[in-house]
């Protein structure tokens, strides 16, 4: 009994540590200058002015609008290409596959981040800064998510596999009517990473555009943070909800999805 | 000689085959991955002018400018303290969370799905949210230390807080990710230890040093990479908080990159930052293959 109450103190007090900045962030977005001068928890006369405010400083719908674009067309992409590559991996058996898995490998090794200087080259002399092309190409496919799946498709039944190529089936007809339903659950991970870390990226967007006409929600909330001279909190609180809500739903409805889809592929190896 | 030629073709068919599933992966991959790899290499070692035109091979010279320029050491130094701090208290903090929701009790999905809501909150948005925490006159966390009498603390803008603060936002952030897989870990391990360790007489803190941390072990070092990766490539957060300062306060690897090349238009020195990233990030990755494989149990 005294363990489950310690247990609870300890639950109740983690998860507000974690919760409770999102929860005020709501609060003050909905606060005058006022309250928050005196600091108050909750909003003495709630009102969206904040939204309202923020909608009028940056183009608010606009780069929501762009964000799921450029997220959703990632992850179509993302399941597509991975899960081909990753059926390569497994079942086709070709020579020279297993040098290319290991180079696929070794890119997971290479950070983003030390490219970015020749990339944001290439889309210079492509002519491409500015687009949404620039935005979705580099991530149109990862070496995650093809490892992911591939661990996946290596627990496939091996008498699935031997019974179908024996009533004649083709390569391609298995993947589509066979591999791919069976991987339900690793493909919902998939889909719901690739779609969080699209929205979420920040670094690429930010140098690849300089126009707000395919700007995405993370690039604008850095808009509103940026007139800091006389920074208006209520703003800037409904600008970080705005950002944060769907991505949170998403994950909030597809968290089981996500632990399921880790555990059978990355880490068990 | 027929049935060679018949492997033969057959064997040319699969091939083909494979590469045409692969081939828009690996197009991909060569022109934002391979080929920028390459490009970095060069660029390192050359004088490189706007548009990614290379003029001069100039050798080792980005590289001797980089250890000898005190704002470069700097930016080493920073992201080493800024990795010491946030990578062990990441992982503690979130291996205690799981522990604590794996329990059996009433509502601990509810808690589960607490723990882990960071995995869906942009790096930018937190930090926004945390900005206005930190702010010195009006934010949250002075206003907490006030009412209890503690003098207020320049969280962002001085510089011997500046680090830690980002520090401390940065593991907020990244609770989640490390909760989520310790979770599941966890939950991979057979229930069956616990109960013939409970017969023997086992308690708490025994089967939990005996039998869960070591389970825990792939997991652990599988995180442990992660958390190093993730952290020597920090950027939104120092964006959005300090932009770097006050002071280099806060010029972590990949700020120093970006700034170097997108504010200052140094393409050959910020290649050369890139190689140096790339080298830490190997480094880093092979004594944790080293120290930790040995240490790993597989059930």
């Amino acid at each position: 009994m005294t363990k489950k109450i310690v247990l609870y103190v300890l639950l109740s007090i983690s998860a507000f540590i974690m919760f409770a900045p999102i929860l005020y962030a709501l609060s003050v977005s909905f606060m005058s200058a006022d309250d928050i001068n005196n600091a108050a928890l909750l909003p003495s006369d709630p009102n969206v002015q904040g939204y309202l405010d923020a909608a009028e400083r940056i183009p608010l719908l606009e780069f929501i609008f762009n964000s799921f674009l450029i997220a959703t067309v990632t992850m179509v992409s993302q399941i597509i290409l991975c899960s081909l590559a990753a059926y390569a991996f497994v079942f086709i058996p070709f020579k020279g596959r297993n040098f290319l898995f290991i180079l696929l490998l070794s890119t997971m090794l290479i950070p983003f981040e030390s490219t970015i200087v020749p990339n944001h080259v290439t889309i210079l002399n492509l002519g491409w800064l500015d687009t949404y092309q620039a935005l979705i190409a580099p991530t149109l496919v990862t070496p995650f998510g093809v490892f992911l799946l591939r661990q996946h498709f290596l627990t496939l039944p091996k008498e699935l596999w031997d019974a179908a190529r024996m009533d004649g089936v083709s390569y391609f007809r298995y993947y589509l009517s066979i591999a791919l339903p069976l991987s339900k659950t690793t493909l919902g991970a998939l889909s719901i990473f690739a779609f969080i870390s699209s929205w979420n990226s920040y670094l690429w967007p930010l140098i690849m555009t300089s126009d707000d006409s395919v700007r995405p929600i993370q690039i604008g909330l850095k808009m509103l943070v940026s007139s800091q001279a006389s920074t208006d909190w209520p703003i800037v609180m409904a600008g970080a909800i705005i950002a944060l809500l769907p991505t949170l739903l998403i994950l909030f409805f597809g968290l089981k999805y996500i632990r399921k889809g880790l555990l059978s592929g990355g880490v068990k190896g | 000689m027929k049935p060679l030629k018949k492997t033969f073709v057959k064997e040319l068919k699969l091939f083909g085959m494979g590469l045409l599933y692969l081939l828009p992966t690996f197009l991909i991959l060569g022109v934002f991955l391979f080929y920028p790899i390459i490009k970095t290499l060069q660029f390192s070692v050359s004088d490189v002018l706007d548009g990614g035109i290379v003029t001069e091979f100039v050798g080792l010279e980005h590289f001797l400018s980089l250890f000898s320029s005190s704002a470069y050491l700097n930016s080493i130094k920073v992201t080493f303290l800024f990795v010491l701090y946030t990578v062990p208290l990441t992982i503690m903090l979130s291996l205690f969370l799981a522990v604590i929701a794996n329990e059996k009790l009433k509502g601990n999905k509810f808690f589960q799905m607490i723990f882990s809501s960071q995995l869906g909150i942009s790096g930018a948005a937190s930090s926004a949210i945390l900005l206005f925490f930190f702010h010195p006159t009006l934010g949250t966390i002075n206003n907490i230390l006030g009412y209890f009498g503690i003098p207020s603390v320049e969280w962002l803008t001085s510089p011997d807080w500046a680090l830690f603060s980002v520090a401390l936002a940065t593991i907020w952030m990244g609770l989640s990710l490390n909760f989520i897989l310790f979770l599941g870990g966890l939950q991979n391990i057979s229930k069956d230890l616990y109960e013939s360790a409970t017969v023997d007489g086992a308690g708490y803190w025994v089967r939990l040093f005996k039998i869960t941390i070591p389970l825990l072990s792939p997991v652990l070092f599988f995180v442990t990479i992660i958390n190093f990766i993730n952290a020597l490539q920090s950027f939104g957060q120092i964006h959005i908080l300090t932009e770097g300062g006050p002071t280099e306060a806060t010029n972590l690897l990949v700020y120093s990159i970006y700034r170097e090349s997108f504010i200052y238009g140094n393409y050959g020195l910020a290649s050369a930052q890139a190689v140096m990233l790339f080298i830490i990030t190997l480094i880093i990755t092979l004594i944790q293959f080293k120290v930790g494989e040995r240490r790993v149990h597989y059930q």
